[in-house]
């Protein structure tokens, strides 16, 4: 099976957001950044389906020249080669355009099977897949917790809210988006790293994208809700005076 | 005109259909609500309840199952025949499987999960979370119209959705569908083995998230549960890891819980664990991230190192 990933460059978890002078995004130019976590998954579950069923991996991203990183991490956990759409534009692209330059990217590869994490924790759109997906002419699933391989086709199990589960069959070549959570991440050996380093990148100029389907006016953190009564002071003190507060003014102890 | 489209399964409309409601009338509608399916006659009188200028009904066999071909073949051909100005959805699972599709099919921008509208110049802003719910945007689409839009679950309340003083008139709209062009095959929903703990009954919950750091700091939190008389329960991250069962998780999709006691401990507060646990009572967060979103619904909040804080917690309960 010919599987493609589609990963996306995100910044750490642990990155203190600064909001940047125009008030539109992110002061990311020091930022740290990894892969974005439901993509990491993604990537997960086509190793382990050319293990079962044979065939190639390539992972595939639309972004700056410093989404290499993880490009190259996924190589190493075991990726066989990448395409990488590379424009510094892309870093903040909306979901259609980052859509449009991976389907014209990929078209041509005729891949069974596309795969992407289900949103980025970044823009958070949920967004590029299924668009992707209606792009390649595919027929998609989302939030995917299981894969089944089967008669030329997929049995995926869909999670539904509040705990509930369906199983929804597909024929190939199709694309999923994939829940965290869907199996045990693997992580890159030495060996993998020395590998990675022969493996091809296939860097590709976005074609020409046509007017981004929205715009960030303005981003900003929230407000915090004025009855969030703070408490500070040394942990002993605040741990006192919150159990004070808990069993004396809200009863709940 | 505003178009709703209305969430159903096996004849129950889904809440979420009238925060969506609130938010087309809240925009300035006038709001149609549209409600596909098969058979689904009485969610569409139920709908009909809504102060609203029509209900539409898109009625077909091969939609009594929901799948993203069968709703986006639907819907494409509907709001092509309605030309609404906008299309509202709640941001549910489903709406998130196929509205991508159904904007890209047409050709039009879709803004995800947003959380509040307002007009503004000849246009509208909506205003929606991003990394991970740290930060807020203000958004607008562009291109063509009608761009679609759906609302994040909770943002606007269902009992804002106002009635009409007579029921909308229901009408159904003539589409046909092509059963050999939907390509998923859906079996029937089900949940996993009986679910061993209800955490919905707990009076006091400690939950832990990607703070605590390792299976082994779990003990801290059990100590201070134990001290408190609390259920253990996890965000999503903790019970992918496997730190603690699946029946442990709070949020969209696990468990919803409103107890008297909810303290989260090293819990950022990413809107898919929100959603699950805001209507608690009292809600106290530890995190050592001043800024993160769990303090913006809080109670009571303290920033700070919870591996000290939650000692010093045990030692005061154990006076």
């Amino acid at each position: 099976m010919k599987i493609a990933v589609c990963i996306k460059q995100v910044v750490t978890r642990e990155w203190q957001l600064r909001v940047n002078e125009s008030g539109t995004w992110i002061r990311d130019n020091d930022a740290s950044f990894e892969l974005n976590e439901p993509d990491a998954y993604a990537l997960e579950e086509a190793l382990r389906l050319k293990e079962q069923h044979g065939g190639e991996v390539v992972v595939c991203s639309a972004g700056p020249a410093r989404a290499s990183q993880v490009v190259r991490e996924a190589l190493a956990r075991g990726a066989d080669r990448a395409v990488h759409v590379e424009s510094d534009a892309l870093a903040t692209a909306d979901a259609f355009t980052i859509a449009e330059v991976l389907a014209a990217a990929v078209r041509e590869e005729k891949f069974d099977l596309v795969l992407t994490g289900l949103q980025s924790d970044d823009q958070g759109f949920g967004q590029v897949g299924v668009v992707l997906a209606e792009k390649l002419g595919m027929p998609h699933a989302t939030i995917i917790m299981e894969v089944q391989v089967a008669d030329g086709g997929l049995r995926v199990k869909r999670e539904l809210e509040g705990g509930w589960f369906q199983w929804m069959n597909l024929p190939l070549p199709a694309l999923l988006t994939i829940q965290s959570g869907i199996n045990q991440l693997r992580y890159a050996t030495l060996k993998g790293i020395m590998a990675a380093k022969k493996k091809e990148i296939r860097k590709v100029a976005p074609q020409a994208a046509s007017e981004p389907s929205q715009r960030i006016l303005r981003v900003y953190f929230p407000e915090k809700g004025k009855k969030t009564q703070m408490i500070s002071g040394s942990a002993g003190d605040a741990a006192k005076e919150l159990i004070t507060k808990l069993r004396d003014d809200a009863r709940a102890i | 005109m505003i178009l709703v489209i209305a969430e159903q399964r096996d004849g129950q409309l889904n809440r979420a259909t009238w925060e969506t409601v609130a938010a087309a009338q809240q925009a300035g509608g006038p709001v149609k609500v549209v409600v596909l399916g098969s058979g689904v006659e009485s969610v569409a009188t139920d709908v009909a309840a809504a102060d609203a200028a029509e209900v539409i009904v898109v009625d077909a066999a091969p939609l009594g199952q929901y799948t993203a071909d069968g709703y986006v073949q639907a819907l494409a051909a509907l709001i092509q025949q309605e030309n609404p100005a906008l299309v509202f959805l709640p941001h549910t699972y489903q709406t998130r499987d196929f509205a991508p599709a159904l904007a890209a099919r047409l050709g039009r921008a879709l803004v995800t999960d947003a959380t509040a509208v307002r007009k503004q110049d000849d246009g509208f802003v909506y205003t929606r979370p991003v990394f991970q719910g740290k930060l807020g945007a203000d958004v607008a689409a562009n291109g063509p119209t009608p761009h679609l839009v759906t609302f994040q679950i909770g943002s606007y309340r269902a009992d804002a959705a106002a009635r009409g003083a007579s029921p909308a008139a229901v009408r159904r709209a003539d589409i046909a569908i092509d059963a050999g062009a939907i390509r998923q095959k859906p079996e029937a929903p089900f949940k996993e083995a009986k679910q061993a703990v209800d955490l919905s009954q707990a009076e006091r919950i400690v939950a832990v998230g990607r703070g605590i750091k390792s299976q082994d700091n779990l003990k801290l939190a059990e100590q201070l549960a134990q001290a408190l008389g609390a259920e253990i329960a996890a965000s999503r991250p903790i019970c992918d890891a496997g730190w603690l069962p699946m029946d442990r998780q709070i949020g969209s999709s696990g468990q919803t819980v409103a107890p008297k006691l909810y303290i989260a401990l090293g819990i950022s507060g990413a809107i898919q664990h929100l959603v699950g646990m805001k209507g608690s009572r009292t809600i106290v967060a530890i995190n050592k991230d001043a800024e993160a979103p769990i303090f913006e619904i809080a109670d009571y909040g303290i920033a700070g190192d919870l591996f000290e804080i939650v000692p010093a917690m045990i030692a005061e309960l154990q006076k």
